[in-house]
């Protein structure tokens, strides 16, 4: 790609968008919500750093993006999701 | 057309004929009757561009780098504080490679509060990758905002650049100002034109993260097109003249040729200093003023150039850098350290926070340059002017 | 009539009170000794401006180009637009020794006891008023000052002057130029006072 400063752009651009980095593939620990004890809260939608959480009236992890840094665990006030080892 | 205006007027007649198309704005005294003016030329129809309220001088300047990567026109003003408040966005206003230009009225920096004329505000941003013009009257203002666009949007080139106008001197004083036709100036300056553009439908992320590899790398393509703007400055001079019939050196040099002591002076003291070296010159003492017009890019090799000549260098600093010395004289030292020619430098500092630089005070800094010429600099190198209680002035 | 004559430098100091209109003033006597081809400058004193508060202001008129950028010290003229600061500022201050000073005042020049050899005053108040120009209570008197300069001085004609005012005045353009004109048949010019 680039070898040289002179075929550097001007100033840093990236042309595609962060959809195409799929932070997924950096999880260890994956978290699993157990929806029994659920409440519908939506703290742990609030509290993710990479917007990898969706609202279908109950949450959904979206695992194409979640890094599995465990917020979302640490901050359900149910202890509703647990954070399990990638097989 | 000539007409009888202020260097805050001049200021927004540069803007107005140069087209700019958005106008991110905030009040700070002696800056406000720049962008009142615009918004007077916006009403009465007469400029046609989105003036964009905010609430700060930060405000200001990211209106400002989005709407310039966006890629429009951009132009706003402010001083001392606003300026200062600004510093982090001039950093990413360079680094980003975007051709921005802003007047600076320059004034004091306080505590003590002070609205009066100081270099300190701009001297501050040295180091944030933006070229600096100092002027010493208000045509130079007017004709350095159409300069400027041309220099920063140049492809080779794409930095942006403020114009520096002494508060009050020039912000609040009427002088006889040349405003060129519309037609001409499109002539001269065609519209800016952006490659890589925040663009709705072709979407990009900009200023992202750069790993250490290639960090440097970008910061020396900075340095690159900052010391390419030193040939680029002199080319658009030239054709500006050629159009206009107005020219401008980096280096203004006042009958400096035959001269045993040359002052370097910044804005509108270079202006009285000129009539001084008239008066003296009468009396048969072979003084010599050079007006620094840039600050940034530094003219190195024009003052390389100069030190061949002369024995003795002072230099009037309208700012300090608590520690050591006005940064002019700084410079000035650093650019011939490594040349043969080392006339002796003093620093004379002067003319802060609004200190009246008159005739009088100059013809006492040039007598006694003239006399430190033949005797040496001695302890002082460099001297506070007209402090009282500190005697001799 | 003697022809307006600039030979060296001229300078001009007004002081009036922020709202009379000093700072216009010497704005107005910029324009109109430009259209006599003079180089000029003219500049409010660098400092803050208030309603009610001392104002000055300055204009520079020269044949040549003016370089000099910094404040007058030793003026040519000096122009009261308000005799009441005549009690706490030095009007006279670094008058040049064949300076004159004129005054807004229904008196007599001689009545003025000032350090000045050439006194000269006219009641622009009341031409102000009588032309309707501000409020009974506020008159802007410059472009009546402005007219009696042009007689006492003849730095400008009064036909430059008065297309001064009716290129820049920001208003009521007619009457400002007729105040200048009643203004300049109405003042009265003592030498060696
Ligand atoms: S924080 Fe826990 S309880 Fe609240 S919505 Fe998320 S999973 Fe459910
Ligand atoms: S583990 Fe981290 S990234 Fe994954 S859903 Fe929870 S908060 Fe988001």
């Amino acid at each position: 790609m680039f070898k040289t400063y002179e075929d550097l752009p001007l100033t840093p651009i990236t042309n595609v968008s962060s959809r195409t980095n799929k932070t997924g593939l950096w999880r260890t620990f994956k978290p699993v919500i157990d929806y029994e004890k659920c409440i519908k809260c939506y703290i742990c939608w609030k509290f993710c750093p990479d917007v990898a959480i969706i609202i279908n009236d109950f949450p959904q992890i979206d695992y194409d993006y979640c890094k599995g840094c465990g917020i979302c665990a640490n901050e359900c006030p149910k202890n509703a999701i647990t954070m399990e080892k990638e097989e | 057309m000539k007409k009888v205006v202020t260097g805050n007027e001049a200021l927004a007649y540069g803007a107005k004929i140069a087209r700019a198309e958005v106008i991110p704005a905030y009040p700070i005294t002696p800056q406000t009757t720049v962008v009142e003016k615009i918004a007077d030329f916006m009403a009465d129809g007469e400029m046609k561009a989105k003036y964009i309220k905010v609430e700060s001088e930060h405000s200001a300047m990211a209106a400002c780098i989005a709407a310039s990567n966006a890629g429009a026109r951009t132009f706003t003003a402010t001083s001392a504080h606003g300026l200062t408040l600004m510093h982090e966005l001039l950093f990413w206003a360079s680094g980003a490679r975007l051709p921005i230009v802003m007047g600076n009225i320059n004034r004091a920096m306080g505590p003590p509060w002070s609205v009066w004329a100081d270099h300190l505000d701009s001297i501050a941003q040295r180091d944030t990758g933006w070229m600096q013009f100092y002027c010493e009257n208000n045509q130079e203002v007017l004709d350095t905002v159409i300069q400027a666009y041309k220099i920063c949007e140049d492809k080779d080139i794409l930095l942006p650049a403020f114009i520096n106008e002494d508060a009050f001197y020039l912000s609040h004083t009427s002088e006889l100002v040349d405003i060129p036709d519309q037609e001409r100036v499109d002539e001269f300056l065609p519209p800016y034109e952006l490659q890589l553009k925040l663009d709705i439908d072709n979407p990009m992320g900009f200023g992202s993260l750069v790993m250490p590899e290639w960090y440097m790398e970008f910061r020396y393509k900075i340095a690159e097109a900052m010391d390419r703007s030193r040939k680029k400055i002199q080319q658009v001079s030239k054709e500006f003249n050629k159009m206009f019939g107005r020219s401008y050196e980096m280096l203004d040099l006042y009958r400096c040729e035959d001269a045993e002591a040359v002052f370097i002076a910044v804005g509108t003291m270079a202006s009285t200093a000129k009539e001084v070296v008239d008066t003296m010159r009468k009396e048969g003492k072979d003084v010599g003023v050079a007006r620094l017009r840039v600050f940034r890019p530094f003219p190195v090799d024009e003052i390389r150039e100069l030190a061949k000549t002369v024995d003795f260098i002072g230099v009037m600093d309208r700012s300090y850098s608590f520690g050591y010395g006005g940064a002019i004289f700084s410079e000035i030292k650093a650019a011939l350290y490594n040349s043969d020619y080392k006339p002796i430098v003093k620093d004379y500092i002067v003319g802060l926070g609004g200190k009246d630089v008159t005739p009088k005070v100059l013809e006492k800094i040039f007598t006694d340059g003239l006399k430190v010429r033949t005797k040496g600099l001695k302890d002082k190198e460099i001297e506070w002017i007209g402090v009282k209680g500190l005697g001799g002035w | 009539m003697l022809l307006p004559k600039v030979i060296a430098m001229i300078e001009i100091r007004f002081h009036g009170r922020g709202g009379q209109g000093a700072v216009v003033a010497s704005k107005l006597l910029a324009q109109a000794a430009f259209l006599e081809d003079n180089d000029v400058q003219s500049f409010p004193y660098f400092g803050v401006e208030r309603r009610g508060a001392p104002v000055t202001a300055f204009t520079k008129i020269d044949k040549r180009p003016i370089r000099i950028k910094s404040q007058i010290y030793e003026p040519d003229y000096v122009i009261v637009l308000d005799p009441s600061l005549m009690n706490a500022v030095d009007v006279a201050h670094g008058l040049k020794k064949n300076g004159l000073i004129l005054i807004n005042s229904n008196k007599k020049p001689e009545k003025f006891n000032l350090p000045a050899k050439r006194i000269a005053t006219v009641d622009a108040t009341s031409i102000a008023i009588a032309h309707r120009l501000g409020s009974k209570h506020a008159p802007i008197v410059n472009s009546a000052i402005l007219g009696a300069f042009s007689k006492a001085s003849k730095i400008v004609k009064l036909s430059s002057l008065i297309n001064s005012i009716l290129e820049i005045s920001p208003a009521k353009k007619e009457e400002n130029a007729a105040a200048a004109k009643e203004a300049y048949e109405k003042v009265t010019v003592v030498e060696n006072v």
